[in-house]
């Protein structure tokens, strides 16, 4: 399977990604500059974290302008897999690939640490190696991840399944302590219409080798590498 | 002239030795340019004596100080570049941009020798926490640090946080950065090759900074410096990223034949030392410097608008130099070129607007202060402990340590820190060090930052000795082999004697420890002029150590792993209350001599517990420091999460024992069946050696002194600081608080 991180001016967890699809599960990737307009021979693309173009406006607007947003579009339109990680989520965001938007987290602080997700759907490229309702371990690591959404867009993303991740205490249960930046509904990670475009906020590559502490990210890149490999 | 000379800082001899080495009165920009070069921040002109007595050199140091940073030789080709600064100036007058650049220009120095900025660490000394300009000040510093350094995408990992009123209107913000890089990247300041290119790139120029570090960091402070924020500098993290990204590939490209940035003192700074370091003079056009607004050429020359960096590049390279600024939207400049001579030559259309050797800018003056014991000294020392009441409850007061300003956990202005991008942190903070792997490799870094001022304050040789050993013995804990020593040296005005003998005192403790325990120091930073209204801060040295972990499977935290093992204290506890936080807490004290303090001993201890981490033999160990063995032991439990039942035999008193900080000491857990063989390699070391009980259940015991449960425990030392920065914080004093909520 071939990957292909995008690197727009700014990203800043392009290598960790790199790092993780190439030594951890040993699948073919290639960085993807962002005056790239061509992305046909990837099998998944990942939108990385970081600041793009500094998040000086709200994150991810000016990324979106980048020419690589036509192709990636143009990719995902075509059912092609995408997932956009904290920036990448943002991006996806402004871009109109997923619905909702982003509003600072409620402490007005950037938080990195640990968090405890819960799987709400295991039946997409994205899940299906996790059990129903499985609790993740994977650190955040954000500014502005409280996500909003229009009430009917939300009730449509709830009916569908499109939420797939929540924040979630360690027993699974989804409660406003265990929230860490204010989003509705606790929502952590969501896809699109077709599932092939997720966006999350949490950091899969952070949590994929056991000295890091979790290799709970690994669920993700699994699920997508086992997707792949069904349906080609 | 006369009067702008003084204006600009400079004294009337200073301005008599410029005309003699010029042979005439400098014009304005020249003046400009040596007022800046010459202030203290640049010139190190009260300091350079004094610290020539520090030890440097090791069989594996690169590059020591004198370069932007210092590098060591980490094996396997790989190299290690770090140094510490203090951005404090600056921080007290606008905390947010004032931190943020000051994490900008650090990084600027590490990925100026080839390294890519794996890791940054800070530590910050604020005032009395319950002040509303405190609670300001530390709220727009990390928010700066995280805003900067987030977005740079390098973690910040470490530093500490310590309170005192000394620091209530001079806070300081001192900001450490490491890097690695291929051995064969180090790269250096220096302009070579005449003919070569002088490439200015990044940012535009701007007014933003002018006469930063002569205003703000040379001089103390009064009731006018809020009028000084002008000479604060904005950080635009964005242009740094994408700087770093296009430094390091011009490097591995090996496109390069020098490289700077520029900081303090701007264009004339960069120009000057990269000219005197390579033994070439300089010609610089400034109508081509790209600019934000009008500026005169004095302005151009000293601005220190942030972002920027200087790049030396043969003729034959210029064309692939400009092509990969361009790759990533950078200005790029070609303003000057490398000449014969010494001279740096300053244009501007066409007419010449400076002209002065540049080894005069780049070593300035040199002075040896007059020194004369501080008064307080005597006075503070005399601590009569037998005068004092004990504690009848000392769970009370463990747990009142626990949450105090300067010992509680530091959960929330980490957590408000990127720490774990780029994937190398394998020991989050809060442990004894921060630990960073180095992929592709079984290595691993520890790295830490101390200095307590109050031991400093106490006793400047001791306590800056005190910083040294408790530095290497954090990463020893972690377990790392001490290897090399940056340092941040922060103290008042040197023209005062008072401060100045605790300058030379302090610097006379920093090399002998750092001899004695066969550490170099590779790179520093002197901050003098942290004073207001008169009142200088306590003296604060901050040592920044570097270590090797040769195996990552020896990398240790502070926590007890497990149920069942048995708890031992390497070292000796004594009669050590002096300058202690039990003494600052209970009874209100700064006083006493501090910790004694055997170099000896410590390098005996330290070898052992390395020795026994890597034998496997340890499994978890930790220092013991502020708040003694008593708040070492509840660490050891909170960050476990498991209790430990303890049997202490002392002939001390248990408030003695508990709170004491003597040095030389480690808590450390092993199972039951290595008992004997840490005991034998104590023996072999000659270190003391005490059993002290057994981990297990979900409360800490010492005899029947206190009985603490891991809930109250860890609530009162990860709840602390919040409450207290929320305003919420019940105080003795009620009233402190009344006027701020």
């Amino acid at each position: 399977m071939r990957f292909g991180v995008v690197v727009f001016p700014g990203s800043n967890c392009e290598a960790d990604c790199f790092y993780v699809i190439d030594k951890v599960l040993r699948e073919d990737v290639d960085y993807v500059w962002h005056k790239e307009r061509d992305v046909s021979s990837y099998d998944c693309l990942v939108l990385p974290g970081g600041f793009s173009y500094g998040d000086y406006l709200r994150c991810g607007a000016i990324a979106r302008f980048s020419p690589v947003m036509e192709a990636v579009t143009a990719f995902a339109r075509e059912g092609g897999l995408v997932i956009g990680i904290c920036n990448g989520f943002q991006i996806l965001l402004e871009a109109g690939l997923l619905p909702g938007a982003m509003l600072r987290n409620t402490s007005l602080h950037f938080i990195c640490r640990f968090v405890n997700l819960r799987v709400e759907n295991n039946a997409t490229p994205w899940t299906n190696q996790a059990a129903a309702r499985q609790v993740l371990r994977i650190p955040i690591a954000h500014n502005e991840g409280n996500y909003v959404v229009d009430p009917a867009t939300h009730r449509r993303m709830v009916e569908e399944r499109r939420v797939i991740l929540r924040y979630c205490d360690a027993s699974g249960e989804v409660t406003p302590e265990s929230n860490p930046n204010g989003s509705l509904d606790n929502i952590a990670g969501i896809c699109n219409e077709g599932f092939n475009v997720f966006g999350l906020m949490p950091h899969p590559e952070r949590a994929s080798e056991e000295i890091l502490g979790s290799t709970d990210g690994l669920v993700i890149w699994k699920s997508v590498l086992e997707h792949y490999k069904e349906k080609g | 002239m006369a009067e702008l000379y003084e204006e600009l800082g400079l004294t009337a001899d200073e301005y008599r030795d410029i005309v003699r080495l010029l042979g005439r009165e400098p014009n304005k920009v020249e003046l400009g340019m040596y007022s800046l070069m010459w202030s203290e921040h640049c010139s190190y002109k009260s300091s350079k004596m004094v610290l020539s007595q520090l030890p440097t050199r090791a069989s594996y140091v690169l590059q020591g100080p004198g370069e932007n940073a210092g590098v060591i030789d980490i094996g396997g080709g790989l190299a290690v570049a770090f140094k510490m600064e203090s951005h404090n100036h600056p921080s007290a007058v606008e905390p947010y941009q004032g931190a943020a650049t000051g994490i900008g220009g650090i990084v600027r120095d590490i990925f100026t020798m080839g390294a890519r900025p794996i890791a940054c660490l800070d530590p910050l000394r604020f005032g009395d926490p319950s002040k509303p300009r405190t609670r300001y000040l530390l709220g727009g510093v990390v928010a700066g640090i995280a805003g900067y350094g987030n977005c740079l995408g390098i973690p910040t990992v470490g530093g500490d946080i310590y309170f005192d009123p000394c620091y209530d209107e001079n806070p300081l913000v001192n900001v450490m950065c490491v890097g690695i890089m291929p051995k064969e990247k180090l790269i250096r300041g220096v302009a070579t090759g005449v003919g070569n290119a002088v490439v200015l790139i990044g940012n535009r120029t701007g007014r933003d900074g002018i006469g930063g570090a002569s205003i703000l960091a040379s001089q103390e402070f009064d009731e006018t410096s809020q009028e000084k924020r002008p000479s604060v500098q904005v950080g635009d993290p964005f242009t740094e990223k994408l700087l770093i990204e296009a430094c390091l590939e011009l490097l591995d490209r090996g496109l390069l034949v020098g490289l700077q940035d520029l900081g303090a003192a701007g264009l004339s700074c960069a120009c000057s030392e990269t000219a005197a370091r390579g033994g070439v003079g300089m010609r610089v056009w400034l109508e081509r410097v790209p600019l934000r607004e009008d500026m005169e050429p004095f302005e151009i020359m000293i601005s220190e608008s942030q972002e920027r960096m200087l790049a030396i590049v043969e003729p034959s390279k210029l064309d692939q130099v400009l092509e990969i600024c361009a790759k990533w939207d950078l200005n790029a400049v070609v303003i000057g070129e490398v000449i014969e001579g010494d001279r740096l030559e300053v244009f501007w259309h066409g007419e010449k607007v400076a002209d002065v050797p540049a080894t005069t800018l780049a070593s300035g003056p040199v002075y040896d202060r007059h020194s004369e014991k501080p008064q307080y000294l005597d006075e503070v020392r005399e601590l009569d402990l037998s005068s004092l009441d004990h504690p009848s409850d000392y769970g009370a007061v463990l747990l009142r340590l626990a949450g105090s300003p300067n010992l509680c956990d530091r959960r929330w202005v980490y957590e408000q820190y990127d720490h774990m991008v780029q994937l190398n942190t394998v020991v989050y903070p809060g442990s004894d060090a921060a630990v960073l792997r180095v992929k592709g490799t079984s290595k691993a870094l520890a790295i830490s930052c101390d200095g307590n001022s109050r031991y400093v304050y106490l006793d400047p040789y001791l306590g800056t000795q005190i910083a040294v050993a408790e530095s290497a013995r954090n990463v020893v804990a972690s377990g790392g082999v001490p290897m090399a020593l940056t340092n941040c040296l922060n103290f008042g005005s040197p023209e005062r004697p008072d401060v100045f003998w605790q300058f030379r005192e302090s610097v006379r403790g920093l090399a002998d420890a750092a001899r004695f325990l066969e550490l170099p120091v590779v790179s520093g930073n002197v901050s003098f002029y942290n004073e207001s209204f008169g009142k200088a801060i306590h003296p604060t040295p901050i040592v920044g150590m570097v270590g090797l972990i040769g195996n990552l499977a020896h990398r240790r935290t502070m926590g007890f792993p497990g149920d069942g093992l048995l708890v031992v204290l390497l070292g000796e506890t004594g009669e050590d209350l002096g300058g202690s936080e039990y003494l600052n807490l209970v009874h209100g004290l700064t006083a006493g001599n501090p910790p004694r303090l055997d170099l000896d001993l410590e390098k005996r201890v330290q070898a052992a517990c390395i020795e026994a981490i890597r034998r496997g033999i340890v499994l978890s160990a930790h220092d013991c420091s502020e708040g003694g063995a008593a708040l070492a032991l509840l660490e050891c439990c909170c960050a476990g999460r498991v209790g430990a039942s303890l049997r202490v035999e002392t002939d001390l008193a248990p408030h003695v024992w508990l709170f004491s900080e003597s040095q030389s000491r480690f808590v450390v857990s092993v199972s039951e069946e290595n008992l004997d063989s840490l005991r034998d390699l104590a023996g072999s070391w000659r270190v003391p050696f005490a059993v002290l009980g057994r981990t297990g259940g979900d409360s800490l015991s010492v005899n029947d002194w206190l009985e603490l449960g891991l809930g109250e425990m860890r609530k009162a030392r990860e709840e602390a600081l919040e409450r207290l920065l929320s305003g919420s914080e019940q105080t003795e004093d009620p009233q402190v608080f009344a006027h701020c909520l």
